[in-house]
């Protein structure tokens, strides 16, 4: 192990938290590397000073006030409680679902039934867009004169 | 926490009396300042508490706790430090509120050596302003590792960092706190 690598697994030494292999790897480069051997002792001495830093306890009044801010929250409600200040409303909104779904799907089913076989189809549609003669043709004659002459017929 | 999510409030109790000192603690190193550090450990608290009906146990919870307090020191010590730059040099300087804080602890009973008493005092400012310096995110990964114990995939993922970044942050971290230490470390080897 180089003394590059030594950075990456130095804190984990210290700590003792290498796995088996790597703490060996690693004692066996300190055997070799003063300076190194140096370095992990005086992080090992910087560990024990940050341990002198005394801790504090936190103020009387820290849990009354975290309480008091609890307390201030305002509460939560999911979307159905909406609902819950009148049941009454929220089966007659029930039900009007209910009775509109009913309807469409009745007046679904009474459409008029069409037979495809009912249905004119123009047939050779292309081949007559596409006849020169017919492009000679007058206008066509509006609707109302069709049916007058279909009556005559 | 999933009692907690469940709407079990004794169990919030037992979450605020376990995290509250840690918690208080990592952000009083963090910020520096005891009342900043209590609000900003109160609000941790209060959105830990919003977000209880949302929590899904994806992570370890000191994770997502250590994850919201971070966020917030950093945010914090950035706002101060701004702030700090507009405050005109001619304001009256002020002692450092740490200083009273920990007196708290009865030294002088336990150091009847009045001189002694004062070395140590001094050696604990030492320590505390090398660790101040450090920038704050080489400090939280410190406190973090040193002070919660976390493990190293925790904190990456408190500081939103890989692992292996993880190591270079503490590795520089412990470089710089050896060289500010220096004198200190030399006695603490000797010993």
């Amino acid at each position: 192990m180089s003394c590059g690598r030594m950075e990456k697994k130095i804190m984990g030494y210290v700590d003792g938290r290498l796995k088996e292999g790597e703490r060996l790897e690693m004692e066996k480069h300190l055997s070799t590397c003063a300076v190194c051997q140096l370095r992990v002792n005086e992080f090992r001495a910087v560990n024990l000073l940050l341990d002198e830093v005394p801790m504090i306890e936190p103020s009387a009044a820290f849990d009354v006030r975290v309480w008091a801010r609890v307390a201030a929250e305002p509460a939560k409600q999911s979307w159905w409680a909406w609902f819950a200040p009148s049941p009454r409303v929220a089966f007659a909104a029930s039900m009007l679902v209910l009775a509109m779904a009913w309807i469409g799907s009745q007046s679904g089913s009474n459409l008029p039934q069409i037979d495809q076989a009912d249905i004119p189809v123009l047939e050779n549609y292309d081949v007559i867009s596409s006849f020169e003669p017919l492009t000679e043709l007058p206008q066509p004659v509006q609707a109302e004169d069709t049916t007058q002459q279909n009556q005559e017929m | 926490m999933l009692d907690v999510k469940a709407g079990d409030e004794q169990s919030f109790a037992l979450l605020l009396h376990r995290y509250r000192s840690p918690l208080v603690n990592f952000l009083y190193r963090m910020v520096r300042n005891r009342e900043q550090a209590e609000d900003l450990a109160q609000e941790v608290f209060l959105r830990v508490y919003r977000a209880r009906e949302d929590y899904i146990p994806s992570a370890k919870f000191t994770t997502w706790l250590f994850r919201i307090a971070t966020n917030l020191a950093l945010n914090s010590v950035r706002d101060n430090r701004y702030q700090r730059m507009e405050i005109s040099l001619d304001a009256p300087v002020t002692t450092d509120a740490e200083d009273g804080d920990e007196k708290t602890m009865d030294v002088a009973e336990k150091h009847p050596n009045i001189e002694q008493h004062l070395i140590e005092e001094a050696r604990r400012r030492m320590i505390r302003q090398a660790i101040e310096k450090l920038p704050e995110k080489q400090r939280a990964a410190v406190l973090l590792h040193k002070y919660q114990e976390l493990d190293y995939e925790e904190i990456s993922k408190i500081l939103e960092c890989s692992e292996s970044a993880l190591k270079s942050l503490l590795f520089r971290a412990y470089e710089t706190l050896r060289v500010e230490l220096a004198p200190l470390v030399a006695q603490q080897a000797r010993q």
